[in-house]
């Protein structure tokens, strides 16, 4: 049952991130054609364009949203990955706390940054 | 019962890449691994360097300092490949792996035309979408690279 | 290619009580005019290696019993022309992600076990009407062609040899083992999905096949189990997600009773048995 519901929830997300991260990419490594969200002749990675995003709450939901579809589909293609090189029942269980235990503290930091850095942008 | 163990003859991983007819998209699919990996090892890095800017600008200018040498260029243009490869196969995997590509059942009359056959034009398709998102993503770099 | 002479086989030969690992073996032997892969191990068998031990049975390719790994692609010996490889060496060895029991045969038990765990039968309420049968059970030609192509299957472990997960996953069911369980899903007499969903849904289903697609290349009968579980990943999917109500099993229709013969049809013969 869980097997049917973590793929389906797969592939879900990866539609999330098609969107998501395709804007991403768009703004951070398409700039010179589309130039989307950087004010001015401002890099992506200048602090005035990350700024500017931060203090739109459209990108910090994004960002959060983003975070959660992409460490769920990557760490279970990852979990995939492990598990197809057949390895034992217990090694599988230890895979599977510390996959989920990680992949939720890391969204979580990487949630309160995108609130944080949205708190600081706001300040400035 | 018979109690034969029989000698141990699995291809392991080296069967991600030969032991069938050699088709395209046994190494798309062997792409699609290496990419997913690599980016998700790019990403558990990215999420931590990237949420210095929660910190200020002196952070963030020493976050983004730590990973501006030549070596960190080219690694994030290759990201960027990974990515524009597996986004455009991920799409045809959803339409194939969800039936929709892959044609109605038929009855088989050699030779047999499969589902394979069927979604080939959609796998050449996604190549040329790679191949064009990687190639915006080229122009990009070079025109950073020029400043 | 043009008739050569003589065609030289590299065979993978491995006995179990010599404790030794597999080893290759050149023997070189006349051609004769439309040889395949099998006419020239029974020559050899015959004339040069009298232990060579392999499978098959019908020699045409219905049995699914010669299963091997000819000049690197999985084929039915039976079928493999040697004309058609294009070359003068022949390389024989096992189906490959199946323990070799000897020389050529390998333990296809995983391969049927895991086959029998997807439940590859019809399913239905009407215990009593399956066994003792009133009439015939309804299905329209369209309904038939939804898993008629899925049941040519031979069962000859093709497609497991040639499958990238199989290789490395002893767990993974296999693309034999999966096709089969939706040949039954998808056959319109059948009321079996929410039993056989019980495994499925679970890591006996689909979810480790990524459509590299050589289980469907490989397959010598056009059976295509790619497409076969593609479109269970899809039905498990849209299970899931409240898309999709199985349709009832087909009714039974009962034979006619009233029924008169026209003029011009001549009663059927006696029965003989």
């Amino acid at each position: 049952m869980r097997d049917q519901r973590l793929w389906t929830w797969h592939v879900l997300a990866g539609l999330v991130i098609l969107v998501f991260l395709g804007l991403h990419m768009t703004i951070m490594h398409l700039d010179t054609i589309f130039g989307f969200f950087n004010p001015g002749d401002a890099k992506p990675i200048d602090w005035v364009s990350v700024v500017g995003r931060a203090r739109m709450g459209f990108f910090t939901v994004s960002y959060i949203v983003l975070l959660g579809a992409a460490l769920f589909h990557g760490l279970y293609g990852l979990r995939n990955i492990l598990f197809e090189l057949g390895p034992g029942r217990g090694v599988k269980s230890a895979l599977n706390v510390a996959l989920t235990v990680g992949g939720v503290g890391l969204f979580a930091f990487g949630a309160w940054a995108a609130w944080a850095a949205g708190a600081l942008a706001r300040t400035l | 019962m018979l109690d034969i163990k029989g000698h141990p003859n699995r291809l392991g991983v080296w069967g991600w890449l030969g032991g069938g007819k050699w088709g395209l998209e046994r190494y798309l699919y062997t792409l699609h691994r290496v990419t997913g990996l690599g980016l998700v090892v790019y990403f558990l890095l990215h999420i931590v360097v990237t949420s210095a800017r929660a910190f200020g600008p002196e952070a963030w200018a020493a976050s983004m300092g730590r990973v501006s040498g030549g070596v960190f260029v080219i690694g994030e243009f290759l990201v960027f490949a990974a990515f524009a490869f597996h986004a455009s196969n991920g799409v045809r995997l959803i339409l194939v792996e969800l039936g929709f590509a892959i044609g109605n059942p038929i009855e088989p009359v050699y030779p047999y035309r499969t589902s394979v056959h069927e979604q080939r034009p959609l796998a050449l398709g996604i190549l040329v979408l790679a191949a064009l998102v990687l190639a915006a993503g080229g122009y990009n770099f070079l025109a950073h690279l020029s400043h | 290619m043009t008739a050569p002479a003589t065609v030289t086989f590299r065979i993978r030969r491995y006995d179990p009580a010599t404790q030794q690992p597999p080893v290759w073996e050149d023997i070189t032997i006349p051609y004769t005019h439309g040889m395949t892969v099998l006419d020239g191990l029974r020559v050899i068998k015959e004339t040069r290696s009298a232990t060579l031990a392999w499978r098959s049975s019908c020699r045409m390719g219905v049995c699914g019993s010669c299963g091997m790994f000819i000049n690197g692609h999985p084929r039915l010996a039976c079928n493999t022309q040697i004309t058609e490889l294009g070359t003068q060496l022949v390389t024989v060895a096992p189906l490959p992600n199946f323990a070799i029991i000897r020389d050529l045969v390998p333990d296809l038990r995983p391969l049927f076990d895991k086959h029998a765990a997807l439940m590859p039968y019809i399913i239905r309420d009407d215990v009593q009407e399956m066994f003792e049968p009133t009439g015939e059970y309804f299905q329209t030609p369209h309904e038939l062609e939804q898993f008629l192509q899925f049941s040519y299957c031979i069962k000859c472990g093709c497609c497991g040899a040639a499958c990238p997960t199989v290789a490395t996953d002893p767990e993974y069911s296999g693309p034999m083992a999966l096709a089969q369980s939706h040949r039954y899903n998808a056959d319109s007499r059948d009321g079996g999905f929410a039993a056989r969903k019980q495994v499925l849904a679970t890591e006996k289903g689909p979810w480790k096949c990524h459509y590299a697609g050589e289980c469907s290349q490989a397959c010598p009968k056009g059976v295509d189990p790619a497409r076969a579980i593609q479109l269970m990943k899809r039905q498990l999917v849209f299970d899931y997600l409240k898309l999709y109500r199985q349709p009832c099993p087909s009714k039974v229709v009962a034979k006619p009773t009233e029924i008169t013969r026209r003029a011009d049809v001549p009663e059927a013969p006696a029965p003989t048995v």
